[in-house]
């Protein structure tokens, strides 16, 4: 019997599939239902009407926002796969006095020429450097107490951010009445602005020119160092071990995190930068396995985040504060939008995801269940052909309603089964075709081997073996079984004395 | 027990309540009597003289309120860190700023004017912060993604939403968000007697529950499994640490500000664990933590102008965790350094003294001299560190030396013969129980000789079968005594120096 075609093992795989399609189905279903409303409730409200009203400063927002969320999502991959999310918390926030110092340093260098050109230039690279140097700071400092103090990291992380932040709060306090510094600025940022002030100036502003060179940055080094950020991700001792320095790489992503973070505080804040950069990844880990994959597609949900968010900003006004009463809303923050719609794609994520999703994981339940059931009931037919009882369809139904108790299931898996053409049913009685007889008896088979393997290998009674290779006969593939009868020698029936198909 | 023990016992597991009760007797007394304002000081010593005398209305409120505050966010905040959750608290602040700029709306749309009700607020922030402590834990169970990733997202996902909406509240026709902005940066210089009352308030409740159920918050901070397998109902447990946490960051927020409260959550409880092993001290010293950086920070901030409280309070409380770090009796870097120095010195001496012993051994005069030069070649140290050990050994009257000739005194020869003792014990130890070959033994037994006293060395002696009397063993692998000019030993031909 080992020697079983090849041609027949793909018989009962086929049967299988063609009784798997329901999952798919509603799948489909779910994800088209899904769309449809939302498209209807779009139609039904117009709420599509206000985005007519899109311009170039639109176009420029957009621009921005998927510049920085594009950027912020490629060292958000690595810091998710590393479990060091809160880190990039940690460098927003730190940064502050950096940023905050570094411009005090530029007045006081300056003197008296504030408003020249050059100036502007100076102060903003200084206020860059500065921030990206107290943010990587803060990464050593974390480190040092962490490992000098034995305070755990998380710990470690808030003592050290929190009170860098503290001082950058006190420093602009104390000196915002000498030089006009807003926090505000640092804190949200605002791409309202920029937009602005590429409208009123005709230029592309800096804010996006930084973004993008960010951008080009992370895209360079990942493709530069991409299996040396994989295996210091995963296994920093593998990478230790073949020569990879992965302390040097810890504090070279944290440079460009940094760097990353700090270029698109102008456009969207210090803290809803932390969406940016964590979410999209966050939310890419769900949808794959491969780090390639969930770069390229945090990359895309994050565009997608921009400009969706950019786009319902404009429209939530019309949809949702209108029906409330408030009509002197024009538009809302269009940043704050995008980090709330991260958080959606990251929502749908978690249920709709394909393999870690929580509904995915329901219907791979229900599938389970379906096939149980679907096996239960060829068992049950091949062994009453075996024994040449009737094969009545209420018999057959009410037999495994005794057993299992849950008639239902039977009924739907039988039907499931007609239609997948593993049974055949001649006005009441049940058949098994061609499919449905080898499907049946790899089921019956795996039961009956299980519970030769079980009673020669394990000190059990009879009475004990089948409800065992009840529950393991729908798990046993063909490779088991034919393991199961090398390890078994030659026999050909089960310890109640039934032939072994 | 006894009953003083069991006092004692009581006292500590009720820390929270003894760092309230001078603070809430005195200064809530001291706030509730009105006077007049005064003239605003000249100098800053009167300054500090009127605000540390209680003498501004002002004053005496904010300080009993940033005390009380302080109070009760390190004494949560140590539940949190023994938990290693410690940045939930700026999770839940974070998600309690939508629920602010949400309630406001709310208030606004039901009836305009109404927004910047304080209570509304208050509850808008306590459903925001409930809602983003238990996304966090939905999160973290309901999916693979990691503790680390859903505190980031849930954080700056329900900021964003609060940024929306207060984008909403800033274009409303009625009234303006000028309030709302006090959550994000604290609001110390204006609090008044009613946001005193409800910190009050809140601080009595998040104190009486810590208080009640100290034991078993402790029993969910160490052994979480241990406390469901015995049929506590740990979840819940775990839901009512959020709920504190919820509470402290409410009323953090009118102080130092939601950016900042969870520094007061995690700065002094950290702190406080580097001076005590015991979670109820703990509690006690970062209670006690939080209040005086509180203190100091309001104190200060009121004497000089255009501070920032908030953030000075968070300074003060980081200035005194930089100190326990250093000093810290428990985990600080002067003490353990201290003990580590101490060790290094002692080992020294020890390598001194086993160095002659062995060198003396194999020359065969245990009493007599020996050159210098002999055991500095021994011991391959530099020339300084043997001058300065055997300094010490003189000092403590182990060792004699006269010139280039050295010899143990009377201690001295007691105290080397235990120390080669402890030594080649254990080194026979390795030999006969770990399967160790005899020329490996030597390094590990040249880091185990210092430690060896009391029950190790007599559980030694029993299963080695030595007698307990001071008898040398014989070395069991050959001991190579070398000398640059003169080869000393039998077999020592060549002139590598093994041991330390």
């Amino acid at each position: 019997m080992t020697g079983r075609p090849k041609s027949a093992l793909t018989v009962v795989q086929r049967a299988r599939r063609k009784s798997d399609r329901l999952s798919t189905w509603c799948y489909m279903f779910l994800a088209v239902s899904l769309l449809f409303s939302v498209i209807g409730i779009a139609v039904i409200s117009e709420a599509w009407r206000p985005l007519m009203k899109w311009d170039a400063i639109d176009n420029t927002m957009v621009l921005a926002s998927v510049l920085v969320a594009v950027a912020c999502s490629v060292p958000g991959c690595f810091l998710v796969v590393r479990k060091q999310s809160m880190m990039g918390d940690a460098i927003s926030h730190a940064a502050l006095p950096g940023v905050v110092i570094a411009f005090l340093l530029a007045y006081m260098f300056a003197g008296e020429d504030h408003d020249a050109e050059s100036f502007e230039t100076i102060k903003r690279s200084m206020m860059f450097g500065g921030a990206v140097f107290v943010g990587v700071l803060c990464t050593l400092l974390t480190e040092s107490v962490q490992r000098l103090g034995r305070v755990e990291g998380n710990a470690a992380l808030g003592v050290v951010f929190t009170s860098l932040f503290a001082i950058g709060l006190l420093l602009m306090r104390a000196k915002a009445d000498d030089v006009h510094i807003d926090p505000d600025c640092v804190l949200y940022g605002s791409v309202e602005n920029i937009a602005l002030e590429a409208y009123l100036t005709g230029q592309i502003p800096s804010a996006i020119w930084v973004n993008a060179i960010a951008l080009a940055i992370n895209v360079f080094l990942v493709v530069l160092l991409f299996k040396e950020l994989r295996i210091s991700a995963f296994d920093p001792t593998l990478a230790t071990t073949v020569g990879i320095n992965s302390r040097m790489l810890h504090y070279g992503l944290m440079t460009v995190t940094a760097i990353t973070l700090v270029a698109a505080f102008e456009t969207v804040g210090s803290i809803l930068v932390v969406a940016m950069l964590i979410a999209p990844a966050a939310t890419a880990y769900l949808l794959t396995d491969r780090l390639s994959w969930m770069i390229v597609l945090a990359m895309i949900i994050a565009a997608a985040a921009a400009v969706v968010g950019h786009a319902s900003a404009i429209v939530v006004p019309d949809l949702v504060l209108r029906p409330l009463g408030i009509n002197s809303v024009e538009s809302v923050s269009s940043t704050g939008m995008t980090a709330t719609v991260i958080g959606g794609f990251f929502l749908i994520a978690i249920f709709f995801a394909p393999r870690h999703g929580t509904v995915s994981r329901a219907l791979n339940r229900v599938k389970l269940a379906i096939r149980i059931a679907e096996e239960d009931v060829l068992g049950e037919l091949f062994r009453r052909v075996e024994r040449r009882d009737t094969t009545a369809t209420s018999a057959v139904l009410e037999r495994l309603g005794q057993l299992h108790r849950r008639s239902w299931l039977n009924r739907f898996a039988l039907r499931n089964l007609v239609s997948a053409d593993a049974v055949r049913r001649d006005d009441d009685a049940l058949h098994l075709t061609e499919e449905g007889v080898l499907w049946a008896g790899d089921v019956v088979s795996s039961h009956r081997l299980w519970e030769s393997y079980m009673s020669k290998h394990f000190a059990l009674d009879d009475d004990h073996l089948h409800e065992a290779a009840e529950r393991v006969e729908h798990f046993l593939d063909d490779e088991m079984r034919s393991r199961l009868r090398d390890e078994l020698g030659d026999v050909d029936v089960d310890p109640h004395g039934r032939d072994i198909p | 027990m006894t009953v003083v023990a069991r006092v004692a016992r009581w006292c500590r597991g009720t820390a929270t309540i003894w760092w309230l009760s001078p603070a809430l007797i005195y200064l809530t007394s001291a706030a509730s009597q009105a006077s007049e304002l005064e003239d605003p000081p000249t100098r800053w010593t009167e300054g500090l003289y009127r605000v540390v005398m209680l003498r501004d209305y002002n004053t005496r409120v904010v300080l009993a309120g940033a005390t009380v505050m302080g109070v009760t966010a390190g004494v949560v905040g140590v539940f949190m860190l023994l938990r290693k959750r410690a940045l939930l608290g700026d999770v839940v602040s974070h998600a309690a700023f939508p629920g602010v700029a949400i309630a406001y709306l709310c208030a606004e749309l039901t009836s305009p004017g109404t927004g910047k009700t304080l209570s509304y607020l208050l509850v808008g922030a306590t459903v925001g912060g409930v809602f983003g402590a238990m996304a966090t834990s939905w999160i973290r169970r309901a999916t693979r993604v990691k503790d680390d990733a859903a505190l980031a997202i849930v954080l700056s996902v329900l900021f964003g939403v609060g940024i929306t909406a207060l984008s909403i509240v800033q274009r409303l026709e009625t009234g303006n968000a000028a309030g709302l902005t006090n959550f994000i940066y604290g609001k110390t210089a204006s609090m008044t007697w009613s946001d005193l009352k409800l910190i009050v308030i809140a601080s009595v409740v998040v104190a009486g529950v810590v208080m009640l159920l100290f034991k078993e918050l402790t029993l969910l901070c160490f052994d979480e499994q241990f406390g469901a397998s015995h049929g506590w109902p740990t979840a819940s447990i775990d839901m009512c640490l959020n709920m504190l946490v919820v509470a402290v960051c409410v009323i953090g927020m009118q102080t130092v500000g939601l950016l900042l409260v969870v520094a007061m959550l995690i700065i002094p409880a950290a702190a406080a664990r580097f001076w005590s092993d015991r979670i109820g001290t703990m509690t006690c010293i970062a209670g006690g933590f939080g209040a005086v950086s509180s203190a100091t920070g309001v104190v200060v901030s009121s004497i000089v102008p255009d501070l920032a409280t908030g953030a000075l309070i968070v300074l003060f409380a980081a200035s005194l965790f930089v100190g326990s770090m250093l000093f810290g009796v428990r985990q600080g870097l002067v003490p353990r350094g201290y003990l580590l120095f101490r060790l290094r010195r002692k080992t020294a001496i020890h390598h001194l003294l086993r160095a002659f012993y062995e060198a003396a051994e194999v020359r065969t005069q245990l009493n007599g001299q020996l050159p210098t030069s002999l055991l500095l070649s021994h011991l391959g140290w530099k020339e300084r560190t043997f001058a300065g050990v055997a300094k010490r050994g003189v000092r403590k009257r182990l060792v004699r030396r006269d010139g280039q000739e050295m010899s143990l005194t009377e201690l001295g020869q007691r105290e080397s013969a235990r120390i080669v003792r402890n030594h080649r014990l254990w080194e026979l130890y390795l030999i006969r129980y770990a399967d160790i070959a005899p020329t490996h033994v030597d390094r590990d037994a040249d880091q185990i000789e210092h430690i060896i006293e009391g029950d190790i060395l007599h559980e030694l002696e029993r299963t080695l079968a030595q007698s307990a009397d001071q008898e040398v063993p014989q070395s069991p692998h050959a001991v190579a005594v070398s000398h640059p000019s003169a080869v000393v030993s039998g077999d020592g031909q060549s002139t590598k120096s093994e041991g330390s």
